[in-house]
């Protein structure tokens, strides 16, 4: 075992060099989740004959090689903030939303409808621009409120009562939008299926002109992040959530509303989600079209766990995750390979951060706060 | 029942009057009742239908006139609402009558959409069928589920392993056997199994060995079965050409399968499909008849008690979430090398989350999580007939995407507790450490 020992040792003087010269300690365990996938996924380049540092040249400059698509790769990432936080809130409540999906999807259906609305053109930008992203927001809350409603009524567990509201949203939101007898929300003019453009006033301001383009999107899903924050850390509300999601039992018997924070946690959820989407209609794409989101819940439960459910952590976290996505097109081009590489890679970064004594025993880190993801009494029987 | 869910059943003994469960649906199905009588029954059309029991040309069936038999559901929805208001000593009738009436939802359907299509008669015998074979990889990632979760190990990762062993399976068989040779066929079904296990021992660890939170785990696996198939998909499956191959022949049952009218429909079908009924059974008959069934069981009810009677519970552990393992993996053959001959992304389409559903429907026993898979694979196939029929309300079509939903509706409704409040194994969920 001499490599190994030489791995581990090689591992160690990393961990030195990153705990005494850039003070990067809360950071470690997702950071070395990185390093490691992206190793592991090196590999399994280099197994399909690929030069692995070709690709990952081709991937670093696909995400950042120029200006242009660095905003591209940002714009790529805001969505994904959105569905992000749409988990973290849930499960600093103890509930597991594997909704985000269904949730963008039922706002970016509200945010498309209202935006596409005849008195929307007269309306100015300064009042058109809060009622598309409010009507998306109330779109989200709503799908989002529903499991959470079923969850302390009934007892279903929000885990598979998300998922399968998801598909429900998802044949909706493809019949009202593909449907001509009757036409419900469809362009008619269009060939493909997708709903009426939205009023110009509607549009969000972009801020840089890339593909896709960067609008004002980011900023406000950005600033949501750091209202999340204060709210979780600093209001009573924020206490409740933690309390409940730490334990309900206790939560009742210190006269907290534990059905009503449920019910709320889930539905705030929702709202983050139905916000991104909303964002993504208006300033992306101007329309509403199903397939937009289809995986960015999943990658949001991702980035959440990546950003370990902290709200600020989830920009950096759905940046990296976004432009990764963003830059697999140009590896797949150069290197002439699958983007399901960068999947893997995700999953990867997703396995070593929920499993991360796996990386401390690899890089000897010492278990200076408890992982949430064990101690957490997320989901509980299903 | 979660902790949470403890919370909120404290605050409702509390209060001293409520609706319960029984007066709600009594005053459902006493809703539906009077409107199939009053509204449904006049205004539908009043020719005779049939459900045939052959294919064409001329086949044999029953004739029926639809409007009579929608006063005789209704009349009968009315008598399960009396019983459901009724008085204390009712209730034990009513709950029979509530399965009765839910069962009824089924003839209810078929008639009503034969009734609203311009056709006039379908097959029953081939939707019963298609049912069943529908319902085979619910029914084995129910059985995958079973031994994972009576176990205490919450598998959220069903569709994720179902998924991999669909794809490495697809992919030996496209890779050594070309997709066109029975022995690879086979050999690759056995790797798709090997596979299902081998996701689920990476479940087992993260569960277990490294205590992570069972719900994030599951998700782990799915994310990664995701990303893993597609690229092997897209880098091995396709580049081999072997795009879409030869699936498992149909096996007739000797003896059943030579029955008149409906014996060749009903006992001709395919071997994974044949497998599924002997799994059942014998999950059933290991968990409930046999030593090491009873430890999977105090496994996932009391571990710690189960641990004092001197079992090694990581240990039972492990091999009872691998067991489900290999089980989902022939799950998993099943959608690439037996329903179709080809691997496609996201090929199980949330297969693995409706068997989690079927088996909340069955409460974690085999045979009622057997008959949840049969519901779902039912609402599938009727769907998919429906959407055949072309089923008109006042002029507009009903849309394929409103069949589509169907499964995902009635999940929705099982979980939400239309039969009841289900209640898994107490210890599901919370990592166990040994004593010192």
């Amino acid at each position: 075992m001499a490599s190994g020992s030489s791995i581990t040792r090689a591992s160690g003087q990393l961990h030195r060099a990153l705990t005494e010269i850039w003070r990067l300690q809360p950071l470690y365990v997702s950071l070395y989740a990185i390093l490691l996938s992206f190793i592991i996924g090196g590999v399994l380049i280099s197994l399909i004959g690929v030069n692995p540092l070709t690709a990952y040249w081709a991937l670093l400059r696909g995400m950042a090689g120029d200006a242009d698509r660095l905003a591209g790769s940002l714009a790529r990432s805001v969505p994904f903030i959105g569905s992000a936080l749409a988990l973290a809130f849930a499960f600093r409540a103890g509930l597991f939303n594997i909704g985000a999906e269904g949730q963008l999807l039922a706002g970016g259906i509200t945010a498309a409808y209202v935006g596409a609305l005849s008195w929307m053109t007269n309306l100015p930008g300064i009042l058109a621009i809060p009622a598309i992203l409010l009507a998306g927001t109330l779109g989200g809350t709503i799908w989002g409120g529903i499991p959470g409603v079923l969850r302390t009524k009934t007892g279903a567990h929000e885990v598979i009562s998300t998922i399968m509201l998801n598909s429900v949203v998802l044949f909706a939101a493809r019949w009202m939008v593909g449907s001509r007898n009757p036409v419900v929300l469809r362009d008619t003019d269009s060939t493909v299926p997708r709903t009426k453009p939205i009023s110009d006033n509607a549009v969000l301001p972009e801020l840089v002109d890339s593909q896709p383009t960067l609008h004002v999107g980011l900023l406000a899903l950005v600033g949501m992040c750091f209202v999340v924050a204060f709210v979780l850390n600093r209001t009573n509300f924020g206490f409740e959530i933690a309390t409940v999601g730490l334990n309900p039992h206790a939560a009742h018997y210190a006269g907290i509303n534990v059905n009503r924070v449920l019910v709320w946690a889930m539905a705030a959820s929702g709202a983050f989600a139905g916000l991104a989407a909303a964002s993504e209609i208006s300033g992306t794409s101007g329309h509403f079209q199903p397939g937009t989101f289809f995986l960015m819940g999943f990658d949001g439960i991702a980035i959440a766990l990546l950003a370990r459910t902290k709200p600020v952590a989830i920009i950096a976290a759905a940046v990296l995750w976004g432009s990764m996505l963003a830059g697999a097109p140009l590896m797949q081009q150069e290197a002439n390979m699958s983007i399901d590489v960068v999947r893997i890679i995700q999953a990867l970064v997703l396995l070593f951060v929920a499993a991360d004594a796996i990386v401390r025993y690899l890089f000897r880190v010492k278990d200076i706060e408890q992982n949430p993801f064990q101690t957490s009494t997320v989901g509980g029987a299903i | 029942m979660t902790t949470a869910q403890q919370a909120t059943a404290t605050t409702h003994t509390a209060r001293q009057f409520h609706l319960d469960r029984s007066t709600i649906t009594g005053l459902m199905f006493g809703i539906i009742g009077v409107a199939l009588i009053a509204g449904v029954a006049p205004a539908i059309d009043n020719t005779t239908r049939r459900f045939n029991l052959e294919r064409p040309p001329d086949p044999a069936g029953i004739g029926f006139n639809p409007p009579t038999w929608i006063i005789a559901i209704g009349v009968f929805y009315l008598i399960t609402a009396a019983l459901g208001i009724g008085p204390q000593q009712a209730q034990r009738w009513a709950s029979h009558a509530r399965v009765l009436s839910a069962l009824g939802l089924v003839p209810l359907v078929l008639v009503l959409s034969l009734a609203l299509s311009d056709k006039a008669g379908t097959n029953v015998v081939i939707l019963l069928s298609e049912s069943l074979f529908l319902a085979t990889p619910l029914a084995l990632g129910a059985t995958t589920g079973l031994w994972s979760e009576r176990a205490g190990i919450i598998n959220i990762g069903i569709e994720g392993t179902m998924l991999s062993s669909a794809g490495v399976g697809y992919m030996t068989y496209a890779l050594l056997g070309e997709a066109n040779s029975t022995g690879w066929l086979w050999f690759s079904i056995v790797i798709a199994v090997l596979a299902g296990g081998l996701v689920a021992a990476l479940l087992a660890v993260l569960s277990i060995r490294f205590n992570v939170n069972q719900i994030v785990s599951g998700v782990v696996i799915n994310l990664f079965a995701l990303g893993l198939t597609g690229f092997l998909r897209s880098e091995v499956i396709f580049r081999t050409g072997n795009t879409s191959g030869v699936r498992t022949s149909e096996i007739g049952l000797p003896l059943l399968s030579s029955i008149p009218v409906i014996g060749e429909q009903l006992f001709t079908s395919r071997p994974i499909y044949w497998m599924m009924y002997l799994i059942v059974f014998s999950t059933w008959l290991v968990m409930y008849r046999t030593p090491w069934g009873l430890r999977v069981r105090a496994c996932g009810e009391n571990p710690h008690a189960a641990e004092t009677l001197g079992i090694n519970v990581l240990r039972i552990r492990y091999q009872s979430v691998i067991l489900g393992g290999l089980i989902a993996g022939l799950a998993g053959a099943w959608f690439s090398m037996e329903s179709q001959g080809g691997f496609e992304d996201n090929m199980t389409n949330a297969a693995g989350f409706i068997a989690l559903a079927a088996l909340i429907f069955g409460k974690w026993t085999p045979w009622g999580a057997f008959a949840g898979a049969l519901l779902f694979g039912f609402s599938r196939a009727l769907g998919t007939r429906l959407q055949f029929l072309g089923v008109e309300v006042s002029g507009f079509e009903i849309p394929s995407e409103f069949f589509q939903s169907l499964p995902f509706v009635v999940t929705l409704v099982v979980v939400a507790g239309a039969v009841g409040r289900s209640v898994g194994p107490a210890a599901a969920g919370t990592p166990f450490s040994t004593s010192k």
